[in-house]
């Protein structure tokens, strides 16, 4: 396994888009590294050039300590597992997964042995001898996996290998690459838009949009401290809670901001020092506060949250809690509650608002600010 | 969907009929009119089957009759013909088919704009280009050549082929081929092991189309192959118009059905894989 | 980068090349040298000194051209015009599930598998003045039948309109079969259930949604009329005298029967000249239409 170094990438195209302006990612050997984004974001276009199917405009790419801007994809000892699987629709199966072996002049005993392995590890024994068309499509998936091993290349490159599949097969097969991952220490670049994808799977996740990375960091640095309205917004489901209010800083020197629910105004206190919210004082800044952080005061006990009295406009139960949407300051702001302690539509219910890991953004520039 | 005939049904019926007969009338009045004798002929008419069947019109239009100058029946030129037809045709199709899987996958700057200029090459009138082509031909000694002719074919041929081949490789993922590079394998090697296994289909459709096209031609095989050459399309044309003594229009059907054989049958056998290729070629170009 | 991999970007190209340069060298090429002999004053043989438009004055002052391109322009919208009702007409008919599709089909199909020159031979016969149509009629009871198109100069151009659309009509039934089963079903049944009728629905839905399939057509029957050659030469020969001649066959004769080449490739340049001036805007107006019916 090798690990992969990407610095100062920029892709231009010959109509003059620039899709990938300025990367730089270090991943270490055996990590699992994550590209995540919406389309246009770039992300498929990095993952395309780190794989030498698209070539480098500017900056450098190494696997290992080889610089391979240069290589042809099939000197970089790399493989790639595609959205739609790309088996080769005239071979059997065996043939697929031995196919790169045959290229390299692997002796056909040894492909024999390495076919069996790798069908062994991923249970696909059973259906060596048939042919793409005949399988089923979690079985493609598998046989695209398998074509993938069988190289044991210094790089794994995943594009978007579950959005073709059903919801319970995407779910088993995230957990069969996780496992690989773990039994095979691979280092992985995976790329999708799937923010649930990213952080179960990830080590490390890289979230773009626009040809720029927004943020790198473990799942839970990005989860809890985003960098900015982008990150915040995109990872986490249901998703963070963004309220407009201008800051004021009361009698004492404490800062907090103005809350209207239908109509009502009630004073929410922010923990932060005043002399780093002076800057703001009177102008408007974006509060960002999980779901999970609005909670009914009995599953709150204990943490210091602020109880404010709120209406209820619409509730969803998903089992486990059940989700109430409120509206402050003419956002739509949603809470989590325990299903036994939800109210109706329509009715108030006492809500505990914990701003321990709340965030503040600037309303104009979209960057975390506290 | 109700069985019993409405009156709507029973005329929509009868007209397409009519219509059958409209398109099998020439080949049954070639085909009654080559078995009659000439006495029967001009007694007859056209629709009246042949009284006293001959093969003797089709003897003559195969070894005897006179085409211009000389007088050995079609024979010759069908061998001609066939020798002629399979080459131009494996080339053309093949070098099609290399440029069409270059033009679907392996694309690289300008290489669309190349692939619109090929393509004028299929709507020019070849008037314009059979002088310079004729005076090419002599000073390489290949005028009024089987292998001139075939070097005609194939150059004029290659741009409907290759049109052929690239919409059909369009069609293949591009994907496919990204997994072949990634797992080592180069320009011919993906040809070979994954895009040619799944060209089945298209190559019958091209081959069918080449064939028909080069073996009906006329044009090309009237300016650069008249004489020993001659494929059979001249050879009939120089049959039937030759204006010596009394025309023999039995030996001419004759003659017209052992050049229309090869072509037919071919249709008749693979009939709807030509269907598909004038559809795909035409609705695509 | 080594040797290896800068010849292997660049095979993509070199299998490319022999053909580009066969099309660059044989077909633009060839253009510019047709065109060139144009503007000299080669006869038997070519000559390269430059004489300006002198050919084409000549052309356009020779008889037989102009009775060339008055019967191209009769073939043409005859041939065209009948080719597109007959199989509008066949592709709507068969479309209306017909028991013995298939083998209806290859029958309207087959005369575009024969080379022209058979399909004129035949019709030659057919319209035999004396012993084709005419004695069936005759025999039939209709004596005062008379049929000598193909002797009569005044005539003599639409016989190979009757030949032309005889071989030709079957293909256009098989792309607008084509187009016509190409036709979302759902719109169909929406019309159905507002209550339209069946000819109704052909005229205002189905004709209409067949655009791209009339310019197709359209384009490859200009084509096919404006090369016009070998139905011609096996019919009448561009006879009676010249009355049924048409530009192929001018060039044709001029070039390489009476030793004019400068005035052949005048006249090819002028056929060059029609297929640019028919194709392009057929072209053009396909493309604005398609934008517009996104």
């Amino acid at each position: 396994m090798s690990s992969l170094s990407i610095r100062q990438i920029r892709k231009v195209y010959a109509n003059g888009v620039e899709v990938l302006k300025g990367i730089d990612i270090e991943v270490k050997d055996g990590q699992f590294l994550i590209l995540v984004g919406g389309s246009g974001s770039g992300k498929s276009t990095l993952l395309n050039m780190i794989a030498g199917l698209e070539s480098v405009t500017s900056g450098e790419i190494r696997i290992g300590d080889r610089v391979v801007n240069d290589l042809q994809p099939k000197d970089r000892d790399i493989a790639m597992v595609f959205q739609s699987y790309a088996l080769y629709p005239s071979m059997t199966v065996r043939e697929n997964i031995a196919f790169g072996l045959g290229v390299k002049k692997v002796p056909k005993r040894e492909q024999a042995e390495i076919v069996e392995r790798v069908a062994q590890t991923l249970q696909i024994t059973h259906l060596l001898d048939r042919r793409p068309a005949q399988l089923s499509g979690g079985q493609r998936q598998r046989v695209a996996m398998g074509r993938a091993i069988s190289r044991q290349p210094s790089l794994f490159l995943f594009d978007e290998p579950l959005s073709n599949l059903d919801a319970k097969l995407r779910v088993e097969m995230r957990a069969e690459i996780k496992r690989m991952h773990q039994r095979l220490k691979s280092t992985i670049v995976y790329v999708t838009h799937d923010q649930i994808e990213a952080m179960t799977m990830g080590d490390l996740i890289a979230v773009m949009k626009d040809g720029v990375v927004q943020q790198l960091g473990t799942p839970q640095e990005i989860y809890d401290n985003p960098a900015n309205l982008f990150v915040a917004g995109f990872i986490g489901s249901p998703s963070m809670n963004f309220i407009t209010a201008e800051v004021a800083i009361d009698a004492d020197g404490a800062p907090f901001i103005t809350l209207d629910n239908a109509a009502r105004k009630m004073r929410l206190k922010l923990p932060f020092e005043a002399a780093r919210l002076a800057p703001y004082a009177g102008r408007p800044v974006i509060l960002g506060i999980r779901p999970e952080q609005i909670t009914d005061v009995d599953t709150a006990h204990g943490v210091a949250g602020q109880a404010l009295s709120c209406l209820v406009d619409l509730v969803e139960p998903t089992g486990p809690d059940t989700l109430l949407t409120i509206t402050l300051n003419g956002a739509p702001v949603t809470c989590r509650a325990h299903p036994r302690e939800a109210v109706q539509p329509g009715q108030t219910m006492v809500l505990s608002f914990n701003l321990s890991k709340a965030t503040l953004f600037d309303p104009t520039s979209g960057e975390r600010i506290l | 969907m109700n069985h019993t005939l409405k009156p709507g049904r029973i005329v929509l019926y009868l007209l397409l009929g009519l219509f059958f007969l409209y398109y099998i009338a020439p080949l049954y009045v070639m085909l009654s009119t080559s078995f009659k004798s000439l006495d029967e002929i001009r007694s007859g008419n056209l629709l009246s089957l042949p009284q006293a069947v001959s093969f003797d019109a089709w003897r003559r239009a195969w070894s005897s009759a006179c085409t211009g100058t000389t007088c050995e029946g079609l024979q010759p030129y069908f061998w001609n013909s066939i020798k002629m037809v399979i080459p131009a045709v494996a080339i053309s199709t093949l070098v099609g088919a290399f440029n069409g899987y270059v033009f679907a996958h392996w694309r690289f700057r300008h290489s669309e704009i190349l692939f619109t200029a090929l393509l004028v090459g299929c709507f020019i009138p070849f008037q314009v280009v059979l002088l310079p082509m004729a005076g090419l031909l002599g000073k390489f000694g290949l005028a009024n050549t089987t292998a001139g002719l075939v070097f005609v074919h194939v150059v004029y041929g290659t741009a409907f082929t290759t049109l052929f081949f690239r919409n059909y490789y369009v069609g293949v993922p591009e994907e496919l081929i990204k997994a072949a590079r990634i797992d080592g394998a180069g320009f011919f090697l993906i040809f070979r092991k994954v895009v040619l296994p799944i060209s089945g289909p298209i190559f019958v459709v091209c081959v069918i189309w080449q064939f028909t096209q080069i073996w009906n031609d006329f044009l090309f095989g009237v300016v650069f192959a008249s004489g020993e050459a001659q494929p059979i399309t001249v050879g009939l044309n120089n049959l039937v118009n030759t204006s010596t003594g009394v025309k023999e229009h039995n030996v001419n059907m004759a003659a017209a059905i052992i050049a229309a054989l090869p072509t037919l049958l071919v249709y008749l056998v693979a009939g709807r894989y030509f269907v598909r290729g004038l559809t795909a070629g035409a609705v695509k170009g | 980068m080594s040797l290896k991999d800068i010849f292997e970007k660049t095979i993509p190209k070199l299998v490319l090349g022999p053909t580009l340069l066969a099309s660059l060298l044989f077909v633009y090429g060839f253009i510019l040298l047709t065109g060139y002999i144009s503007l000299t004053e080669s006869r038997m043989m070519p000559t390269f000194e430059f004489s300006g438009l002198g050919q084409y004055v000549d052309l356009f002052d020779n008889e037989r051209w102009w009775t060339s391109l008055t019967n191209l322009g009769i073939f043409g919208t005859l041939f065209i015009g009948f080719s597109v009702a007959i199989g509008l007409f066949l592709a709507i008919l068969l479309d209306q599930k017909i028991r013995a599709e298939g083998a209806l089909r290859a029958v309207y199909l087959y005369p575009m598998a024969l080379s022209f020159i058979v399909t004129g031979t035949a019709w030659k016969w057919m319209l035999n003045p004396s012993l084709g149509l005419e004695k069936v009629m005759h025999d039939w009871g209709w004596t005062a039948f008379h049929f000598d198109w193909l002797v009569n100069p005044d005539m003599a151009i639409y016989t190979v309109v009757i030949a032309g659309v005889w071989q030709s009509s079957g293909f256009v039934m098989a792309l607008f079969l084509a187009g016509l089963r190409g036709i979302d079903d759902d719109i169909i049944k929406a019309a159905q259930v507002d209550g339209a009728s069946l000819p109704t629905i052909y005229r205002r839905i189905v004709i209409p949604a067949m655009r791209p399939v009339f310019f197709s057509v359209l384009l490859i029957l200009s084509h096919i009329a404006i090369k016009s050659f070998d139905l011609v030469i096996a019919l009448t020969a561009g006879g009676p005298g010249n009355a049924s001649s048409v530009p192929a066959i001018f060039m044709y004769q001029f070039s390489f029967t009476r030793g004019q080449l400068g005035l052949g490739s005048a006249s090819a340049m002028m056929m060059l000249a029609t297929i640019v001036a028919v194709l392009v805007p057929l072209m053009y107006l396909e493309a604005r239409s398609n934008k517009a019916m996104r």
